[in-house]
């Protein structure tokens, strides 16, 4: 930025003098330390990174990074990021909340940036519940859902984070588990590497109010039988002997043994760059089906919404010279009192 | 640029007005703001003074020939230094029934009301609501009271354009020119600077040159009609007014807003962030701006109202002067996103394009009943500065002035204008811009203390405002939040004393303000029996009832608040100089709650909500009797 050489960062360097004050056991504590470890081997200063929070416990993410940050309002990160990318598109610009942040009070936000495709990325610290305000259901609670707000069970359905990111046009679209932070960098890795919005979901663990709602996704034992890895250009294999997969079944998905009737050459190879299909991974369901985890979907060749305000700026100026405001005020019908 | 004629004319047909009143009405398609704006380019060209006051329905087109689709557009043009669009009219001209019957009871005693007679027929009576059997150019009484002309405006257009070979469609809208041309004739203007605007709006730029032919041909045919066919026993002339020596332009309020904002970015040395959402009267602030990419000026049309306001946010945070506008009801939906700004000390500057309300309201009229909501329309203590411009022209300077209050004070500044003084025009007389004052920022580049780590609530001793440093300064990272912040350090606090302390100063820093506020001015007595004090766009009303009333021989002063929020230094003196201070508002008393609170004044308000100014004959007599006594 300056000349000066990159310094040679240390996670350690990302952390602040803060107290770190989220529960014990909280999945965020993995998150973060993904989040550090990554920063210390990106090819950026640390004054260069943006992190931007709504509410929420998530949400306290921003003062625990040595950057710059701003813990915002509820539901406004995807706004306030756009506005700094706005200003500034040379910044390096994270949105870290929660799926109530993100999904409930500031969904509005969330499809707008997706859509505009503005060049940050998003972590969307899932934990299926509204951690900070103790205990009630969220928009990615399981139906019927008992909470303090839903004492007879939640008679409302959850939103499907990936499948809304994909339908409202996000370019990069990722799942990862807070229990393996080795992939959550990669994930953050490429999701930084990617130009535009990179969102990815994170199963996130609140070890208090919702204890072990990814436990099926999470546990060592079951892990590999009910979530499948997805890489671009492989074959779509799961199961801990590698002997699952999913083939196309008609216009469907679907979960076959690789056994008598079907070989890994009857498997779907991964293509992050099939829209539709990324829609049909995105819905796959536990227990029926295994969760996809990876990079669902990418898409590098759409120009992010910053850029191209940047580039009609530049074009006006470089067509028609940088404006003086003496011409401003003058510009028009004018006439003259002697 | 056209220089102002200066011959008088004077025949024995002509007689000389210092002023006159237009009102051009019709159905929203007739085009009527496009008659009356261009006969107000003409009076501007010709040396006039002007102020005028268009006022439409909030339905684009509504079923034609109804009431509530009546579109007007009134002019003031003068030989004298004018501050309103007027209320009582000297003419008008009606296009069809409907802006007849809306619009005739404030044309002056033995006006001159010149109607399209070819559309005064009994299915348009119908549509408007005449008895059936009534024709209003029949009746004796509006016969006697006014001059009506009746002229078959739709047929003489047809007839001229007839051999242009254009389509029946396109020659009936060439109905206001033909209108537009008798009332050049009957206040002896020239046609040429609208034959000129044609010629180059639609001949050249929109390459329609057919459009600017039947326009101007119609445009034509009506001056002599007016010319020839002998109906008009009299024509009346304006002369120039003496203005100020200067270069002069016409502006509305939200031109001379959206003009002002880019004016405060380059004297700041700064990029505009401009963020926001469609919303009558504002959204003509975002079109401006919109089209002013190569002044430093980055439009950014929102998803809603708060991601607007939090973008601004976003880019103060980033090093750029943030801007919204709205109108009352976005507003409100950004109080949330006002109350972050206070929190995070940012510069940010909310337009606040008032409106009839509450809710929607009625979104074209014009209203002062947002004052409360700037002062106090947010949770818990969270004090704002707020500016009003009190004219068209006074926008751009209020818009500088929004801005050099913000960035010194690093805090929300609400800026509220209304849609009387954002639509409505007047004579501007351009700014000397290298005589305004630079806006100086000066971000932190290395820490402020010994200590090393940046602190960022570490004030300014003098105005109490914290460093403004920017992402991308290596050193001084440091994360802000809508969390009470402990003092100097920024650090997340929810200690008693440090709470009560931080209420304390961002108050503190926001009434500071006040020394860089000039003085509150009067015009008349420096002491008297009365002072009229307003705020926002009543000034034109109250300065000339003012005047008036000192022509009448009243101690009667006049003063107008700019600056609302702090209040200038030497408001509480000047209220203290009056037997009775008067305050009309057009809202029920927003600003006389906060004066009686403050100054511990009797005030007297003149209120009143009808989405619109108020008429000058109301202000005055209202005053006389609050002299002799009646101060109910």
């Amino acid at each position: 930025m300056n000349g000066i050489p990159l310094p040679t960062y240390k996670p350690k360097d990302f952390a602040t003098n803060q107290e770190v004050r989220w529960c014990p056991g909280c999945g965020d504590y993995a998150v973060l330390k993904a989040v550090q470890m990554t920063l210390a081997n990106r090819p950026l200063r640390r004054e260069e990174y943006v992190f931007v929070s709504g509410i929420g416990c998530a949400a306290r993410f921003p003062y625990y990074v040595n950057t710059y940050g701003m813990h915002s309002i509820h539901g406004r990160a995807p706004a306030i990021a756009t506005g700094v990318k706005l200003a500034n598109p040379s910044l390096e610009v994270w949105i870290v909340s929660g799926d109530g942040d993100l999904l409930s009070i500031g969904g509005n936000h969330t499809i707008h940036i997706l859509r505009r495709n503005v060049d940050v990325n998003i972590l969307l610290l899932n934990n299926r519940i509204y951690g900070l305000t103790k205990g009630q259901y969220s928009p990615t609670s399981e139906p019927g859902k008992k909470t303090k707000s839903t004492p007879l069970g939640s008679p409302d359905y959850p939103v499907n984070p990936l499948s809304l990111a994909i339908g409202a046009g996000g370019t990069f679209i990722a799942r990862g588990i807070d229990i393996d932070v080795k992939h959550l960098q990669e994930l953050m890795h490429a999701a930084a590497d990617h130009v535009g919005t990179a969102f990815i979901e994170v199963y996130q663990d609140c070890n208090i109010f919702n204890h072990q709602a990814w436990f099926y996704a999470s546990q060592k034992q079951s892990r590999a039988e009910t979530t499948i890895l997805l890489k671009h250009g492989e074959p779509m294999v799961f199961g801990a002997d590698r002997n699952k997969g999913l083939r196309m079944n008609g216009a469907r998905l679907e979960a076959v043994s690789l056994d008598r009737e079907f070989t890994e050459n009857d498997l779907l190879i991964h293509d992050e760059k099939d829209r539709g299909l990324a829609f049909l991974l995105s819905q796959l369901t536990h227990p029926e089906f295994p969760e996809p985890m990876g990079i669902i979907y990418r898409d590098p060749s759409r120009e992010p919404y910053d850029r191209l305000v940047k580039k009609q700026i530049e074009e006006e100026v470089q067509s028609q010279g940088a404006g003086d405001v003496r011409d401003l005020i003058h510009e028009g019908e004018t006439w003259t009192v002697a | 640029m056209t220089t102002a004629s200066q011959s008088p004319v004077d025949t024995s047909a002509t007689r000389q007005r210092h002023s006159i009143i237009i009102r051009f009405c019709g159905d929203s398609g007739d085009g009527m703001q496009l008659a009356g704006a261009q006969f107000t380019n003409t009076a501007a060209y010709f040396g006039n003074d002007f102020s005028t006051f268009p006022d439409f329905p909030a339905e684009i087109r509504a079923p034609k020939g109804t009431t509530f689709g009546v579109s007007g557009f009134q002019v003031h043009f003068s030989s004298d230094d004018i501050h309103t669009p007027g209320d009582t009219t000297n003419a008008m001209v009606a296009m069809n029934p409907a802006g007849f019957k809306t619009n005739i009871a404030d044309v002056e005693p033995g006006g001159v009301v010149i109607v399209n007679e070819d559309e005064f027929t009994p299915s348009n009576f119908k549509k408007c609501g005449y008895e059936a059997g009534y024709n209003p150019l029949d009746d004796d009484e509006l016969n006697r009271r006014y001059k009506i002309f009746r002229v078959p405006m739709s047929r003489l257009t047809r007839e001229s354009l007839a051999q242009t070979g254009m389509g029946s469609k396109l020659i009936d809208r060439c109905r206001n020119m033909f209108a537009l041309g008798v009332v050049y004739w009957l206040y002896d203007r020239s046609p040429d600077e609208t034959i000129a605007y044609f010629s180059e709006e639609f001949g050249v730029r929109r390459s329609k040159p057919d459009v600017a032919d039947i326009n101007i041909r119609a445009l034509k045919a009506g001056y002599a009609f007016g010319e020839t066919a002998e109906i008009f026993s009299v024509r009346y002339h304006v002369a120039p007014a003496s203005l100020e020596p200067g270069t002069y332009r016409k502006i509305s309020g939200n031109e001379a807003a959206a003009l002002g904002f880019v004016a405060a970015a380059a004297k700041a040395k700064k990029q505009l962030t401009f963020a926001g959402y469609p919303i009558t009267p504002a959204s003509d602030i975002l079109h401006y701006l919109a089209r002013l990419k190569r002044y430093g000026v980055t439009t950014f049309q929102a998803e809603d109202e708060i991601a607007a306001v939090c973008a601004a946010i976003g880019a103060a945070y980033a090093g750029n002067l943030g801007l919204t506008s709205s109108s009352g009801p976005g507003v409100a939906l950004k109080a949330e996103a006002i109350g972050l700004a206070v929190m995070l000390e940012l510069p940010l500057v909310v337009i606040d394009v008032q409106r009839a309300g509450p809710s929607t309201g009625m979104p074209t009229k014009t209203e002062q009943a947002d004052l409360l909501h700037a002062f106090f329309g947010r949770p818990s203590e969270s004090p704002v500065i707020i500016v009003a411009p009190c004219s068209p022209s006074d926008c751009f300077n209020m818009a500088i002035e929004a801005f050099r209050l913000a960035v010194r004070c690093m805090c929300p500044v609400l800026y509220l204008s209304d849609g009387y003084i954002a639509n409505g025009a007047e004579p501007w007389k351009l700014p000397d811009y290298d005589a305004i004052a630079p806006i100086v920022i000066d971000h932190p580049t290395e820490t402020n203390n010994p200590e090393g780590v940046y602190k960022p609530y570490l004030r300014n001793e003098e105005s109490l405002s914290r460093p403004w440093a920017i992402p991308g300064t290596p050193g001084l990272e440091h994360r802000l939040g809508g969390l009470e912040k402990e003092d100097v350090t920024g650090n997340v606090s929810y200690d008693p004393d440090n709470h009560d302390l931080m209420v304390r100063l961002r108050a503190e820093k926001v009434h500071r303000a006040v020394e860089i506020i000039p003085p509150l001015e009067v015009q008349g007595p420096e002491r008297g029996d009365l002072l009229l004090l307003g705020w926002g766009g009543t000034y034109g009303a109250i300065l000339t009832a003012g005047e008036q009333l000192r022509n009448a021989g009243q101690s009667v002063a006049t003063a107008h608040l700019r600056y609302l929020n702090p209040f200038p230094g030497n408001l509480g003196e000047v209220l203290s100089r009056y037997k009775k201070v008067v305050v009309p508002e057009i809202n029920q008393g927003q600003l006389s709650l906060l004066l009686r609170n403050r100054y511990l004044v009797d005030t007297i308000g003149i209120n009143q909500t009808r989405g619109k100014m108020f008429r000058l004959d109301e202000l005055v007599n209202r005053v006389n009797e609050v002299l002799q006594g009646d101060e109910r």
